[in-house]
């Protein structure tokens, strides 16, 4: 019995110390990002990897989310006879909630696994230690570079995204529910109005689609470098990084995007 | 039936420890160039003060060990021993439970982490695997150190870093634009000295620096780490179990044996000792 119990204070201690961990590389990567030097070509070079090379994955998702979205609605909406609705339901679901969490599961799965796969590898290859000795901070080098281009480059590809959705969402109601394009697109700009605006000019549905990315961005980031940094074990613990990786942050993306959905709902109601 | 294996044990090492003398001896007369094995009077650069380190279980207890300017020790014993921590704990990529870590007089166990980056800047490191970075050059991983601290322009820099693979024997031309994965474990090892010894450091720690080499190779690697003292005067620390290459190189050997250093002295001194485990260590080299 005695012995349990020291098992599970020593499990509680140590889950203690990962999320004291984590929260201390999270503040130190988003720290370095305005401490010198800094590590420009990393940056650029992450963005291109997690943005660009992200591109088609986000484009596909998008449009077919869109597009099989507007199919499903457009059924129950003809229903009530309110098919002219569907632009406003395309637009809110994916600038709201869809494109955000499709855009950050998505990147989680093909970016987070591939930065926690090659500082895993770093790490087992001693190139993390060779860094420490050359003088450098690994978190300021790896991480920081990294957190960046994803604080930047998620949201951009939530944008593209949300668009492509729209426009996906767009094809069926033109084609298949006969809507004409001008009606779509106008109730997808009552759809934002209607939600109000912040500063006057900023739409509080942008507001909303934007902030999550962000969030969505970071802990993506994070995460992978966690438990990138953290690998042990050779070939099997960078494995073990990648798939750790992978379900944490889109379990922690699904979780994150409840809470601040309401945070954010409650703090930006419409006039 | 095991006094005879005793004997012929015994023989084994008496062989071994021959083999060994003969070797120091031809070594001496000038048939390769090795140190001066007498005690260097030179300041302290590095020492360890009763450092003690556990993982759960002990790991070293009460190391004491001094490098003096100039002077290269070997650090040997079998595996898990400790010997590469010895390392991290110089480089203060771990922190000894209790003593004192020196480096040029200055106790590095009570500096910041950022502190800790500026000492290690003094120090060149070379690991078992070269841990070279994978996704750069051979010269941008020569450069890489220069780079990061100091301001040197463009073309100084790339004449910094050939003429630090000239100092280990590479072509500059042959190697500069491949890729570690071109390169063979030889080479890695040679890359990863220079990139070492980039921003001419005060100490050099090689971590295994001939293990996983074919024996020519081998011979290379330590003339080329005896060529580097010889004619830059580092002092260097070197962790193997390479005997050989270890009584080549060293001026001093320490040996690990259950957590703390039973031997500590010139190749000469560890080859002609009656220790038994010595005795047995060299005979198992």
């Amino acid at each position: 019995m005695s012995e349990l119990i020291l098992r599970l204070n020593a499990q509680a201690k140590s889950s203690v110390l990962s999320i004291q961990e984590y929260f201390t590389l999270a503040w130190n990567s988003l720290r370095f990002i305005f401490a010198r030097p800094f590590y420009t070509q990393d940056v650029i070079q992450q963005m291109d990897e997690i943005g660009v090379k992200s591109l088609g994955i986000v484009l596909l998702t998008g449009l077919f989310t869109g597009m099989v979205l507007a199919l499903q609605s457009s059924v129950q909406l003809q229903t009530f006879g309110a098919s002219m609705y569907l632009g406003r339901l395309v637009a809110g679901s994916m600038i709201r909630e869809l494109g955000p969490v499709l855009a950050g599961l998505m990147v989680a799965g093909r970016v987070g696994s591939g930065i926690a796969a090659q500082l895993g590898s770093m790490k087992v290859t001693e190139q993390i230690d060779a860094l420490n000795t050359l003088g450098t901070d690994p978190i300021k080098k790896l991480a920081t570079p990294r957190v960046l281009a994803a604080l930047i480059m998620v949201p951009v590809l939530t944008i593209i995204n949300d668009l492509v959705g729209i426009f996906g969402g767009n094809i069926i109601a033109r084609f298949m529910v006969g809507l004409p394009t001008s009606l779509y697109w106008r109730t997808v700009w009552e759809q934002i109005a209607s939600g109000g605006f912040t500063f006057r000019y900023i739409p509080n549905d942008f507001v909303q689609g934007l902030t999550k990315p962000l969030v969505f961005g970071a802990i993506i980031s994070i995460t992978a470098c966690f438990f990138g940094l953290r690998t042990t074990g050779g070939t099997e613990g960078v494995g073990s990084a990648t798939t750790k990786t992978v379900v944490t942050s889109s379990i922690l993306i699904l979780i994150v995007d409840y809470f601040l959905t309401q945070l954010l709902l409650s703090v930006l109601q419409s006039p | 039936m095991k006094e005879n294996v005793r004997r012929r044990d015994d023989r084994t090492t008496g062989h071994v420890r021959e083999a060994i003398r003969k070797e120091l001896a031809a070594d001496r007369s000038g048939e390769v160039d090795t140190p001066e094995t007498k005690p260097a009077d030179g300041r302290p650069i590095i020492e360890l003060q009763d450092v003690s380190l556990a993982f759960d279980v002990p790991i070293i207890e009460n190391i004491s060990l001094t490098a003096k300017e100039s002077e290269t020790i070997a650090i040997v014993g079998e595996s898990g021993t400790g010997k590469s921590t010895i390392l991290k704990l110089m480089l203060r990529l771990l922190l000894p439970d209790r003593g004192c870590v020196l480096i040029g007089g200055e106790d590095i166990t009570h500096l910041s982490f950022e502190e800790a980056l500026k000492v290690r800047q003094k120090m060149g490191m070379v690991f078992q695997g070269a841990a070279l970075f994978d996704s750069l050059t051979v010269f941008e991983n020569v450069a890489y150190p220069v780079r990061e601290h100091t301001d040197l322009r463009e073309d100084e820099i790339e004449e910094r870093v050939r003429q630090k693979l000239q100092l280990v024997d590479l072509e500059p031309d042959e190697v500069v634009d491949k890729l570690p994965s071109e390169l063979s474990g030889g080479m890695r090892k040679r890359v990863g000295i220079a990139r070492g010894m980039a921003n001419d450091p005060e100490v050099m720690l090689y971590d295994e620096p001939t293990s996983g080499l074919d024996p020519l190779t081998t011979g290379t690697i330590a003339r080329l780490i005896l060529k580097l003292q010889r004619e830059l005067g580092v002092t260097s620390i070197v962790v193997s179990h390479d005997i050989r290459s270890v009584f080549r190189m060293a001026t001093r050997v320490a040996l690990l044996h259950d957590h703390h250093i039973v031997f500590s002295g010139t190749p000469e001194e560890m080859s002609a000792a009656e220790d038994p485990y010595i005795r047995d260590f060299l005979g198992g080299a």
